[in-house]
């Protein structure tokens, strides 16, 4: 096995490209990162996605992506695991890279949300669901956050407003990240004056579906010692990659108010880059309701079983605390382009690792985290990155 | 159009059919042949009561294709009183009007149709049960 490292970052500005197709952000993202890492021929490209097939009538996207992108002849595919499609990505061009088969890849991102509206739109995002047992019934994604986070209230005795911590501070670190769909501050009072989503999930508890793709290069070990150049800028090595799974349905769980695949996932990534949750810097986590933040804290260790909402009003999670959260804004505010969403944690993780974070750095970080959610919890992938200076 | 696919789900839908582990004694529904809590094979078909209790639940105003007509709408998690979980849309109450660990009685419904000239998808929702003294009246 081979040490990986991420050469290269690029992404694009999340919200509604009316104008841009979806090859074309898949485009903008990819141009970037090669250019960051100064790379023009990588060796194989793998594209994150969850609706492209329903929303654009457009699957194949590996080649799609390549041949537009000038890549043509490159093995490429496109990869899904709903919501977690992204970090998903990002793992199959870790484990190319990692078993020495090809020396650099392409991990994208990439999700065309608006290329269809309306209710449509909201019966694509249910086929992350199971179909035959919680779509059938006019169940969607929010929904099932909605049944999570009702239990959950009623089980560990708290309400709507202790979760207004989560989206507070999403917003914040979101009003200077030009990449973010939402720059504007929101307050706690206006979170408990938000509109019903899927009660009791309002509208600030939820992050919005979007456009955006974002990519990261990533290179072997041999290869980026081969090719340094001058900088100092620090390199960033994938110190650790794990996925694990639950049960597709909800209801299938032992214990719904538990995200089990986020907890062996991260257990997993912690074992092999051998530390534990308290030594982490920068935490990007699956923020796409306040309720699943609440549940990866916890799967991930960071706050004991039915107190993970109390970070969200303690100040921990603010770029200055203990234990900062969605730096760059979050699926809340940053946006959520589903597919492309576990390469912007990760853009964002490495960005605080290089410390071109601009007005969003954290201090002196060395170890950065991203988890990425399929559905309600049943897929995490989570990578776990290292700075490493120069000459170490 | 998906006339099979829901054709071959009618004994679960319509009647609340799932089966129960002979290895492990669990009740499992939807039925899926493989035990889901002790990995064997479990093929026995179970006629489930299609009573049991509110676990937690929502209303939902963005109803996915489908579904719009019925928005606003109450989807439940119940707890069957044999062990499962089962996701459903609840019928016959004001919505957000219930609680948890509210009485409840499996009844079929319309779940959704196909436009004019689609399939009409029938399948369980649940109500208050009858004996239930939260039971609106009128």
């Amino acid at each position: 096995m081979k040490d990986v490292y991420i050469i290269g970052l690029g992404q694009t500005e999340v919200g509604e490209h009316w104008e841009t197709s979806l090859r074309h952000l898949a485009w903008e993202a990819i141009d970037a990162a090669l250019k960051d890492a100064r790379l023009k021929q990588p060796d194989a490209l793998f594209v994150g996605n969850v609706l492209a097939g329903q929303l654009s009538k457009q699957e194949h996207l590996g080649v799609l992506v390549a041949d537009f992108c000038g890549l043509r002849g490159i093995e490429a595919a496109s990869v899904e695991a709903a919501g977690a499609s992204g970090g998903m990505a990002l793992r199959q061009a870790y484990l190319a890279v990692a078993s020495g088969m090809v020396n650099t890849a392409i991990a994208a991102g990439v999700e065309k949300f608006t290329d269809t509206v309306g209710s449509r739109a909201t019966a694509a995002l249910t086929s992350a669901t199971d179909s035959d047992w919680e779509a059938a019934q006019g169940a969607t994604p929010a929904a099932l956050a909605a049944l999570i986070m009702r239990r959950y209230m009623h089980e560990f005795d708290c309400a709507v407003a202790d979760f207004a911590g989560f989206s507070v501070n999403a917003h914040a670190n979101a009003k200077t990240n030009p990449y973010a769909m939402f720059r504007n501050t929101i307050t706690a009072e206006a979170f408990a004056k938000a509109p019903m989503v899927a009660d009791p999930v309002n509208m600030f508890d939820t992050a919005p579906d979007a456009d955006g793709a974002a990519a990261v290069i990533v290179a072997a070990d041999d290869f980026v010692w081969a090719h340094r150049d001058a900088s100092q800028r620090p390199m960033i090595r994938i110190a650790a990659s794990a996925v694990a799974t639950d049960s597709l349905a909800l209801h299938d769980r032992p214990d719904p108010l538990f995200f089990r695949a986020a907890n062996l996932s991260a257990g997993r990534a912690y074992k092999q880059a051998g530390i534990e949750p308290g030594d982490m810097n920068v935490l990007e986590l699956h923020d796409a309701y306040t309720v699943y933040a609440a549940l990866s804290l916890e799967a991930c260790g960071f706050a004991p079983r039915g107190l993970g909402w109390r970070m969200a009003g303690e100040g921990g999670i603010s770029l200055r605390g203990k234990m900062p959260l969605s730096t760059f804004g979050g699926l809340k505010a940053r946006g959520n382009p589903a597919g492309a969403t576990g390469i912007y944690q990760i853009v964002e993780a490495a960005l605080q690792l290089r410390g071109e974070a601009g007005a969003n750095q954290v201090a002196a970080p060395r170890w950065g985290m991203a988890q990425c959610l399929g559905g309600s919890g049943s897929t995490a992938v989570t990578h776990i990155l290292e700075r490493v200076g120069r000459d170490s | 159009m998906e006339i099979s696919r829901n054709w071959r789900l009618q004994k679960q839908r319509y009647g609340l059919v799932g089966e129960v582990c002979e290895h492990c004694g669990s009740k499992i529904f939807p039925p899926r042949d493989v035990c889901p809590a002790c990995a064997e094979e479990a093929k026995t078909l179970y006629q489930f009561s299609g009573k049991g209790e509110i676990y937690s639940y929502t209303t939902v105003y963005d109803a996915p294709d489908g579904y719009e007509e019925q928005a606003p709408y109450t989807v439940a998690i119940v707890k069957l009183e044999e062990g499962p979980l089962v996701t459903a849309q609840l019928t016959d109450v004001d919505n957000g009007k219930v609680e948890i660990g509210q009485q409840v009685e499996m009844v079929t419904r319309k779940l959704r149709e196909d436009g004019e000239r689609g399939v009409l998808v029938y399948g369980y929702k649940f109500r208050p049960s009858w004996s239930d003294e939260n039971l609106r009246v009128g």
